[in-house]
């Protein structure tokens, strides 16, 4: 049982994490000052949700921590989702990403927060607020570019079309799913798309933005330890360091 | 829009606790009243600095003028009469 905790532990710290490092790795590039601290303020809550989940994951295991976990697992071993490994191609995609992902968070952490494991349960009653804000700031971004301009809207709808084939990867079950809803600790990943996409389309909609349709896109997803050809770049950068010198310290 | 428009310039207040009064803390730039709220938050409330926020647009302040201040703040100086150092305040009186 405990295997299967650990396992959703972390795809839910890893998706954090790795789409932290992502945002982290647009610090500094945002258009304007202002956007560039809330982006990155957005980065910082999720690598605290992913710490704590993590560091959950670590204790379940024993024997290890969250940032050997972090630095030193092979990239099979990474149970993140794939959408959260997208590169940051221009402020659209960065936007929709986080867009999708917030949405997939408010509906995930909802569950959460009533967990009969009470560790997750209570993680995840704090990052509900983060994340509700989270939300909050990305639809606003998603209702000013689709009403904005012409250009704007048109950015924003690539990206949408762009990114929306990883999103069937959200409400696929697995057996973690399977063992996660029979022990009322977490909800089945297919129980999520309804709600998920009541709140996608709404918005995108209020934003003239048109929806691509749902489509089985991928044989193979993040969360089974199969991951895009992005991946590797990003660990290879994150876990350089503590590669070279392992017992760094400042 | 060119790559220099950062939007409008709005001043920031930030209200330490319920009561107490709204004060100066900074500016921003951002697009719209939403935007700006967001953006005072993440930029002057991260830290506990305080659970109230008001955003004025920078251009709707009246302010004074610097080279005015000969003329407009300079009388007061030297009457002393106008201020109330005179009185003898009671023990039990707080806050002055």
């Amino acid at each position: 049982m405990n295997d299967k905790i650990f396992d959703y532990c972390l795809r839910i710290g890893d998706s954090s994490l790795i789409l932290s490092h992502r945002i982290g790795e647009y610090c500094s590039k945002a258009p304007i000052l202002e956007e560039d601290l809330a982006i990155t303020n957005v980065g910082l809550d999720l690598l605290g949700q992913a710490e704590s989940f993590l560091n959950y994951a670590a204790e379940l295991k024993g024997n290890t921590t969250a940032d050997e976990l972090t630095f030193k697992r092979k990239e099979k071993d990474f149970r993140c989702l794939h959408l959260v490994q997208t590169p940051n191609i221009d402020f659209a995609f960065i936007l929709t990403r986080q867009f999708l992902i917030d949405c997939y968070h408010q509906t995930l952490f909802n569950q959460l927060i009533n967990s009969q494991d009470e560790r997750i349960s209570g993680i995840s009653k704090k990052a509900i607020k983060e994340i509700n804000y989270h939300l909050k700031r990305s639809t606003e971004w998603i209702l000013r570019l689709g009403l904005g301009t012409d250009h704007s809207n048109q950015r924003l709808q690539n990206a949408v079309n762009e990114l929306w084939m990883y999103t069937d990867e959200l409400f696929i079950d697995n057996e973690t799913d399977i063992k996660m809803d029979k022990l009322n600790i977490g909800p089945l990943s297919s129980s999520l798309k309804n709600p998920w996409e009541q709140l996608v389309t709404s918005t995108l909609r209020s934003a003239s933005i048109e929806v691509p349709e749902a489509n089985l896109y991928s044989l193979q997803y993040g969360k089974n330890g199969f991951h895009t050809e992005y991946l590797g770049y990003i660990l290879a950068e994150m876990q350089h360091l503590p590669l070279l010198y392992p017992d760094a310290s400042w | 829009m060119s790559d220099e428009d950062q939007g409008i310039l709005w001043e920031v207040f930030i209200q330490v606790k319920a009561g107490r009064p709204f004060k100066h803390v900074g500016s921003l730039h951002a697009y719209d009243k939403e935007m700006a709220m967001k953006a005072a938050r993440d930029l002057y409330t991260r830290r506990n600095e305080g659970n109230g926020i008001w955003i004025v647009k920078a251009e709707n302040i009246i302010s004074s003028d610097i080279n005015d201040g000969e003329s407009f703040f300079d009388p007061s100086n030297d009457k002393i009469y106008r201020h109330p150092t005179f009185y003898k305040i009671p023990d039990g009186v707080k806050h002055i």
